[in-house]
């Protein structure tokens, strides 16, 4: 018995000097200049999925490079979403960090939840809807290149039929797969788009499976809202074109992703930190607009012909100067009721409780 | 010559503090080569994941509230356990009574008085734990259905079942869309204590004494150990198998249900992902590694949970890779669960020629 505890103590022991050890460094770490602005990133995924994790690391790295010495940067990836990641927050906040960004829905009511906790911090949450004193929301319109991708994709088909890797059924998908698909309808009446639900937003495995499903079922373009580059490679493996998300995922697998609706969180990022360091931050919910450049098409693959690509910049021409949207008037669901009368306009309300699916669109779904 | 597994006879005090603490240096050594080949500093690593669940009484309070589950979860499997009933459905049985816990609190708070909502959210809960684990233990006493695989179904089932719930019928209509249930009544809310800290935490810890009081002192724990050492020897001793196999589930179940009880209603306060973090299957190295002792048990979940919560300093603090603080987690707990392993059982060489003095004794062929 005692040579059990002697041992233990000396472990013991053992292990308060290296926190001793530990601190001290920490301190000398501080010394000297101007203490750096502390910012964290709370990431669902990893910034190696090539999509959606990846583009919110290139906007940190953007930022870091945009604010040089002034800003310290760090990230913590794979955060389950619900209740568990606000501990993840609160020990980010307890360690002086000054601004965490959070980027899934999930985290929304444990950032919530922290941010009343700790006034002095700066919270900034993607996708969501509720905000606090310091605590904002950030998103882009994201339908807005969905569409024009739409256009390119109703042309690209000859089978009519376009797969449609779907994460989770929620507004945000949701209104996603309605204007990627009334693009579709646009250049292509004859189209259907068939959405396969994943429930994850990032498995690869999941994603390919979905793939490979819809293309078994007789789609000839696959498109997608997942967070990874699998879905293409899916459809490049069987010679089939597919239309990514997230990043420009043409430079990932090749060609035969015609285009891809991308983010563009740097300029965001670097706006957002700037103003908390200068104390001119204020609470807003942010939702940019193709016109914001917070999302973009991206460039399009050899493959897709010169006449698409005027179209898509005559529609996006109108977009960005306001002469139309997506979601004007008129406008069906697909039971065949109107949903926005001629002349009218969807409200951002509307648009982000948005849960029915417009004609053209083949998937399960409680409208 | 060849080597078997043999039992020791006497299992010494010593034996059982030291193997212990032994195995987990060991374990630290281990893992200390792999950081090394990853660069970075073992002991600062092993010092950031210390002190990220232990280093400060917020810290700590953080650590509780995933013991919390742990414990629950850790004490029904270790009743399940004891009778040699493998019920890996903790999980399933965590996400019922959260389910139940739920339904309680949203539909059945404007027919009941405020006071009384919080008891009956607990006990139908509860309840609704113990009906998932009570169908794997009729299935096997009156069919003899092995119960490994019907309690891991079960969790799916369940899993499935809550998913749709709170993305479907349940769905906070003013959620915009988004999956999860309106928040609970706040009469519904256990209260925490500190931090996220909840009063859980106690409860758990009484259940854990009591357990061990009825599994060390009493008539209905003496049957346990003798169903669990030799069910042909109890049943001829007059005891009732079959029966208490289902109590023992019964119960079992019911603490698994309370764990997810308390994790709808004192940490997320509605059904929504997040739920099933795993702490179910957790509980069954909870249980292995407290050698199915309660108080062992309440002990382990909070190391446990320490690895855990620890576990997310590897990326904080040291910066490496998510999944460097999973392979840590699992080449911790290796060495113990190996270690544990020689408290019990010892290597003996045998001659072949000499061969019959060790059939004598009870072999485990390796």
């Amino acid at each position: 018995m005692k040579k059990a505890l002697t041992v233990l103590l000396v472990f013991m022991l053992a292990f308060s000097l290296f926190a001793g050890g530990q601190q001290e460094g920490a301190a000398e770490g501080t010394d000297g200049g101007d203490e750096p602005f502390k910012v964290a990133f709370v990431y669902i995924g990893i910034p190696g999925d090539l999509g959606w994790t990846y583009e919110h690391d290139r906007g940190r790295k953007y930022m870091v490079e945009q604010l040089g010495d002034a800003v310290e940067t760090t990230y913590i990836e794979n955060v389950p979403e619900g209740p568990d990641a606000a501990r993840i927050m609160r020990q980010y906040a307890q360690q002086g960090y000054d601004m965490i960004f959070a980027t899934s829905f999930g985290y929304m009511d444990p950032m919530l939840e922290v941010a009343q906790e700790f006034p002095d911090v700066y919270f900034e949450h993607c996708s969501g809807y509720k905000t606090a004193d310091n605590m904002s929301t950030y998103f882009g319109r994201m339908y807005q290149p969905r569409y024009l991708a739409g256009l390119v994709a109703g042309n690209a088909t000859e089978s009519n039929v376009i797969g449609y890797v779907a994460a989770f059924p929620i507004p945000e998908v949701i209104r996603g797969i309605n204007g990627f698909t009334l693009g579709v309808q646009e250049v292509n009446p004859d189209a259907t788009v068939k959405v396969v639900w994943t429930n994850t937003w990032y498995d690869p495995v999941k994603e390919r499976e979905a793939a490979v499903a819809l293309l078994d079922s007789g789609a000839d373009v696959i498109a997608q809202h997942q967070d990874t580059t699998e879905p293409q490679k899916a459809a490049e493996e069987r010679g089939k074109v597919s239309i990514g998300y997230d990043s420009d995922m043409g430079q990932f697998v090749g060609d035969t992703v015609l285009t891809s609706p991308i983010w563009n969180f740097g300029p965001y990022y670097t706006r957002v930190v700037r103003e908390a360091m200068n104390g001119e931050w204020e609470t807003h919910q942010f939702w940019g607009g193709i016109d914001t450049d917070i999302v973009k098409l991206a460039e399009m693959s050899p493959l897709v012909p010169q006449p698409v690509r005027d179209l898509v910049d005559a529609e996006r021409e109108k977009i960005v100067s306001g002469e139309w949207d997506v979601f004007w008037g008129p406008l069906k669901n697909r039971k065949g009721e109107v949903v926005v009368a001629k002349g009218e306009k969807m409200t951002d309300q509307e648009m982000l409780n948005m849960n029915f699916f417009v004609e053209g669109v083949e998937g399960t779904l409680d409208d | 010559m060849q080597l078997v597994f043999e039992k020791r006879k006497a299992v010494s005090r010593r034996a059982i503090v030291l193997v212990p603490i032994l195995s987990f240096i060991v374990s630290l050594i281990l893992t200390g080569f792999l950081l090394l080949a990853f660069k970075a500093n073992p002991f600062r690593t092993y010092m950031a994941m210390f002190i990220g669940a232990f280093g400060s009484w917020s810290n700590f309070t953080e650590t509780l509230v995933k013991a919390t589950p742990l414990m629950l979860t850790g004490l029904g499997v270790t009743i399940a356990f004891k009778l040699r009933f493998w019920n890996i459905g903790a999980e399933g049985q965590l996400v019922f009574g959260g389910v139940a816990a739920a339904w309680v609190a949203l539909f059945w708070s404007p027919f009941l008085p405020a006071w009384s909502l919080l008891p009956m959210v607990m006990l139908v809960g509860m309840m609704a734990g113990a009906v998932w684990a009570g169908i794997p233990a009729l299935l096997k006493t009156r069919l003899n259905v092995d119960e490994t695989l019907v309690t891991l179904m079960m969790n799916y089932i369940a899993i499935l079942f809550a998913e749709g719930l709170y993305y479907g019928a349940w769905r906070d209509p003013e959620g915009y869309g988004f999956p999860g249930t309106k928040l609970f009544p706040e009469a519904a809310w256990l209260p925490r204590f500190s931090g996220r800290a909840h009063v859980g935490l106690f409860i758990a810890i009484g259940i854990g004494l009591l357990l061990w009081v009825a599994m060390n002192r009493t008539k209905w724990g003496f049957e346990l150990n003798m169903i669990g050492k030799n069910k042909k020897a109890a049943r001829c001793l007059g005891v009732n198998v079959k029966r208490n196999i289902l109590v023992a589930l019964l119960i079992s179940g019911a603490l698994s249900g309370l764990a997810g009880v308390s994790e709808v209603t004192a940490i997320s306060h509605r059904l929504q992902q997040g739920l099933t973090m795993g702490y179910g299957y957790t509980a069954i190295i909870v249980a292995w590694l407290s050698q199915l002792n309660p108080i062992a048990g309440l002990f382990v979940a909070i190391l446990m949970a320490g690895l855990l919560v620890g576990g997310d300093q590897v990326q904080m603090m040291m910066g490496l890779p998510a999944a460097m603080g999973l392979v840590l987690q699992g080449m911790i707990l290796f060495p113990m669960l190996a270690g544990s392993l020689f408290t019990e059982y010892r290597i003996k060489r045998i001659d072949p020629r000499n061969s019959r003095a060790a059939e004598s004794n009870e072999e485990l062929s390796v």
